[in-house]
């Protein structure tokens, strides 16, 4: 199952790349997507089963990218305003912020997307715990509030 | 111009002013981490909305399979930078912390 599905993320990536659609072309390629199979099957895919879960979770991923596009054009206005603003309103701190999620998948997207929104980057990753570096204080009773960090529990269905 | 001219323009000029307050972020910020605050993001942003732009210019030379391709290729590069971008800025930061840069504070500066 894991070689199948390896096998299709990888020849579909060929045809969008090569963009050629004759029989030579195809040929190599089913070549040589397999042979990177063979060789990398668990470079892609750490585990060996997979779920109907699986999907649901791919399309609740897919609903929460517009919500952090979202916040990333708000934090962009957000760093616009500090930086061509003449007296430079920044109170910048370092907070800890401890997290309940489990999965290496949801701590990544955590920690991105944390990078990416208004006003704070994720410095350091200690078990359970983000050292965060935060522009000022609005930014910090945001990050606070937990919002974001129950939207991905959500999507990687790790709801209590 | 047609419509879809005016839109890539539209995304270009947004993408153009994110790369700019980032610059100017860059110089202005006091210290190591409010600059990586103001590039990390703004860069990101930029680059997304000039691809985008890109993309959708791309688009009007008529919908084909040639064109439409492109298009998939160049948000391709769109979605790596948005995964590589704030990957990149962690990876900054945490080693000005390792080395244990001092982030600066408003409050010390009151006290000097």
């Amino acid at each position: 199952m894991r070689y199948a599905i390896t096998f299709i993320v990888l020849f579909v990536n060929w045809i969008i790349w090569s963009g050629l659609l004759d029989a030579f072309h195809l040929s190599l390629g089913v070549i040589s997507c397999l042979l990177v199979t063979f060789m990398s099957h668990d470079l892609l895919f750490k585990r060996t089963e997979f779920r109907a879960g699986d999907i649901a979770e791919i399309f609740r991923f897919i609903m929460y990218i517009p919500w952090l596009m979202y916040q990333i054009i708000l934090s962009n206005i957000h760093v616009a305003k500090i930086v061509l603003n003449p007296a430079m309103p920044i109170d910048p701190e370092v907070v800890s912020y401890k997290h309940n999620l489990k999965k290496d998948v949801s701590i990544m997207t955590f920690a991105n997307s944390i990078t990416l929104t208004p006003g704070t980057i994720t410095a350091e990753i200690v078990d359970g715990e983000f050292l965060v570096h935060c522009l000022d204080k609005k930014v910090t009773d945001d990050l606070n509030t937990g919002e974001m960090e129950d939207r991905i529990a959500h999507v990687f269905a790790e709801d209590k | 111009m047609s419509i879809l001219e005016i839109i890539s323009i539209l995304f270009i000029l947004g993408g153009v002013f994110f790369f700019f307050t980032a610059t100017v972020g860059l110089i202005r910020m006091p210290d190591y981490y409010c600059r990586m605050q103001a590039t990390g993001k703004g860069d990101t942003l930029g680059a997304f909305l000039c691809l985008m732009g890109l993309a959708i210019y791309n688009l009007d030379g008529g919908l084909s399979f040639g064109t439409v391709l492109v298009s998939t290729k160049i948000m391709f590069i769109a979605i790596f930078i948005f995964i590589a971008n704030p990957t990149a800025t962690h990876a900054i930061t945490k080693a000005g912390f390792d080395c244990s840069v001092k982030p600066w504070t408003k409050k010390k500066e009151v006290q000097q």
